[in-house]
């Protein structure tokens, strides 16, 4: 028990070692096999690429662009010889100016805050302000470029998107620009962003631009709301005159055309009564020339047998008999000569 | 004695390894590199990418961007020529044109950075100070649509004639820039203005002024609403006054007509025996005047009662009258 428990003579202590040396040098081989088969492995995995539909892979080696490749599986040197990277050069990419959309959907959710608000607020041609949101469809038309052009190129694209809509917005009046204007606005600004695109070479192609929400300032907006409102008054005023107009000048005519058919019938009934009197009175004055004296107190007498039971009181005096006519109230007598 | 020959093969490795890798060198396609020995520049800027070889452990590979670089001012308040507070944003691009001489002036980008704040910022405040606002914000004279509203709402300023314009106003600023940075071993690609907004304070008094505008725009709409209702109102009163007159018109005429005819029908009738038509006409206002309220009081001379004291002829009844 000297060496503290352990009894361990000599012979054994080399026997060890040479056991412990041997068991070494096969666990070395087995190492060394283990890191050749995990080279190998690694070297398939990482020569071993594939490209989606949308994409195609630009291949680098040490460096340098050496090829482009199209969708489908692939293979390229590997250990980092031959590196790859992706574009998705299919994808209609977008970029959102005055607001961000948070989630996309049937709904979409929006937001803004201080930094959008910031994107949006631009001066007109007339020296207002305004806010304008709009977007920018594009593509990756050249994705060398677009990798290897620009270190920044999507950020450089946003300013760019900002320089050319300010631009185009500062030579629009904010009427122009909240109303008329839209369309060609949003023309120009595409025009603009795409001559950019080819002046910077950045491989970015444009495909549309959108004005979004166009808006007077907040703090004025109030004041716009009431241009309109003013419009619509006026609209209103106009068609209410408009509309008296309509309903009295037509009821005019015709009260008028009434009147001139009324005249009409008139003149005719005159004429017609006329003729008719005049045939009558010239029936009878055949008739009286034949025998005047007769005929004449015969329609004397007729006349009076006709008035007389009519009149309500009748007075018959003699001529010789004076004074009786003054006991009546003259007022209440009705005096005929004959 | 296997043992050891195995050590030294390791060694000579590793050796071998790092001796390779201080003498390759890889250029990417983003990249240029200059190369110096102890510090000091060797020969041109290695622009071409790929795989490269250096001298180990004496030289280093100082490696530079070769893309296009961005350099994002940060807003400057500037006064312009007419003295309006304006914000500016400008935002340049550039690159390493001469990476050996960049590499001596200014030996990285944050330097780089600093050095084209200085001149882009000063540029930039030199150009805006010396134009009027409008230069700025717009790039032509192109006239307003102005649609419904009216020239008097447009604010003196915003009817200025453009001289130059945002356009020659950027290319100014570039091109006062694109003098000075050579010596940099920069190449300035482009200078844009990106933003040009009021001062808080000058806002508020645009948006004062906006506000008065747009009420004159509406007051205008109104009025002219009033006077375009009346203007249709007065029309239709001419309209009506000139249909009922007509119509007047009209009826006496064709009433006229009627009576005149008539007129003369019983005129050319009549003629033939006026005492008869006398003694007709009197016979029938006879008939048509007495009724029960009236009273007749008659002379026993009258024609009629004449034999109501004796039966003896004094007189026909109905003697003619000379014509």
């Amino acid at each position: 028990m000297a060496n503290g428990g352990y009894d361990l003579n000599p012979e054994d202590f080399y026997r060890l070692a040479r056991e412990m040396r041997e068991r070494l040098r096969s666990s070395r081989r087995l190492v060394l096999m283990i890191i050749g088969v995990a080279i190998v492995v690694f070297g398939l995995i990482s020569s071993y690429y594939q490209v989606e539909p949308d994409e195609v892979a630009l291949v680098t080696r040490f460096g340098r662009f050496v090829r482009t490749t199209n969708p489908g599986p692939h293979v390229k040197i590997p250990f980092g010889i031959e590196r790859v990277q992706k574009v998705p050069v299919q994808q209609q990419l977008k970029q959102e100016f005055g607001f961000r959309t948070v989630r996309a959907g049937i709904q979409s959710t929006y937001r803004k805050d201080e930094k959008t608000v910031d994107e949006a607020l631009m001066l007109t041609g007339d020296l207002n302000v305004a806010t304008v949101q709009w977007i920018v469809q594009y593509k990756i038309s050249d994705p060398y470029k677009y990798l290897f052009k620009l270190r920044d190129v999507e950020d450089t694209f946003r300013l760019m998107a900002e320089a050319s809509m300010r631009t185009v917005v500062g030579d629009h009046s904010v009427t122009e620009l909240l109303t008329v204007g839209r369309e060609a606005i949003a023309a120009k600004a595409k025009e603009l962003l795409s001559n950019m695109c080819k002046r910077y070479d950045n491989g970015i192609a444009v495909q549309q631009l959108v004005l979004q929400d166009v808006d007077p300032p907040e703090s004025v907006k109030p004041s716009f709301n009431a241009v309109n409102q003013a419009i619509q008054e006026r609209e209103r005023a106009i068609n209410e005159a408009w509309a008296e107009y309509n309903q009295e000048i037509p009821r005019a005519r015709g009260l008028a055309e009434q009147k001139v058919e009324a005249a009409e019938g008139y003149a005719v009934d005159r004429v017609n009564r006329a003729k008719g009197d005049a045939q009558r009175f010239i029936a009878l004055e055949a008739e009286y020339r034949k025998a005047p004296e007769v005929t004449r107190s015969r329609i004397y007498l007729e006349t009076l047998a006709a008035v007389l039971p009519n009149a309500g009181k009748k007075l018959i005096f003699d001529e010789k008999a004076k004074g009786i006519l003054p006991m009546f109230p003259l007022g209440t007598i009705q005096e005929v000569k004959p | 004695m296997k043992g050891r020959s195995w050590w030294i093969l390791l060694g000579l490795a590793v050796l071998v390894i790092v001796t390779l890798s201080s003498a390759l060198y890889t250029v990417s396609e983003t990249e240029q590199v200059v190369i110096t020995q102890f510090g000091e520049p060797i020969g041109q800027a290695i622009t071409q990418p790929g795989l490269h070889v250096k001298m180990p452990f004496a030289q280093e590979a100082n490696v530079f961007d070769k893309r296009w670089l961005e350099w994002n001012g940060n807003p400057n308040q500037v006064p312009t020529r007419d003295k309006k507070y304006i914000w500016v944003e400008t935002y340049a691009r550039w690159r390493i044109a001469n990476p050996l001489l960049f590499f001596q002036r200014l030996r990285d980008e944050r330097g780089a950075q600093s050095r084209l704040d200085d001149i882009i910022d000063g540029e930039t405040r030199n150009v805006i100070a010396n134009n009027n606002l409008i230069e700025i914000v717009r790039i032509s004279n192109r006239a307003f649509d102005k649609g419904e509203e009216a020239e008097d709402v447009m604010e003196a300023e915003a009817m200025r004639q453009v001289e130059l314009g945002r356009d020659k106003l950027t290319r100014m600023i570039l091109a006062r820039s694109e003098k000075v940075v050579p010596d940099y071993g920069i190449e300035l690609v482009d200078v844009q203005v990106q933003r040009v907004n009021y001062i808080d304070s000058v806002q508020a008094k645009v948006f004062e002024r906006m506000i008065s505008e747009r009420k004159r725009i509406a007051d205008r709409h109104r009025s002219e609403g009033q006077g375009k209702s009346a203007e249709i109102r007065g029309k239709k009163e001419r309209e009506l006054k000139v249909i009922e007159s007509e119509a007047y018109r009209k009826t006496q005429e064709i009433m006229g007509r009627g009576d005149a005819e008539a007129t003369a029908i019983y005129a050319d009738a009549y003629n033939r025996n006026r005492e008869l038509y006398r003694f007709v006409k009197t016979m029938e206002t006879y008939r048509g005047t007495v009724d029960k309220d009236s009273w007749l009081v008659l002379s026993t001379n009258a024609d009629l009662y004449r034999y109501l004291q004796s039966p003896a002829a004094a007189g026909a009844v109905g003697r003619i009258p000379a014509r």
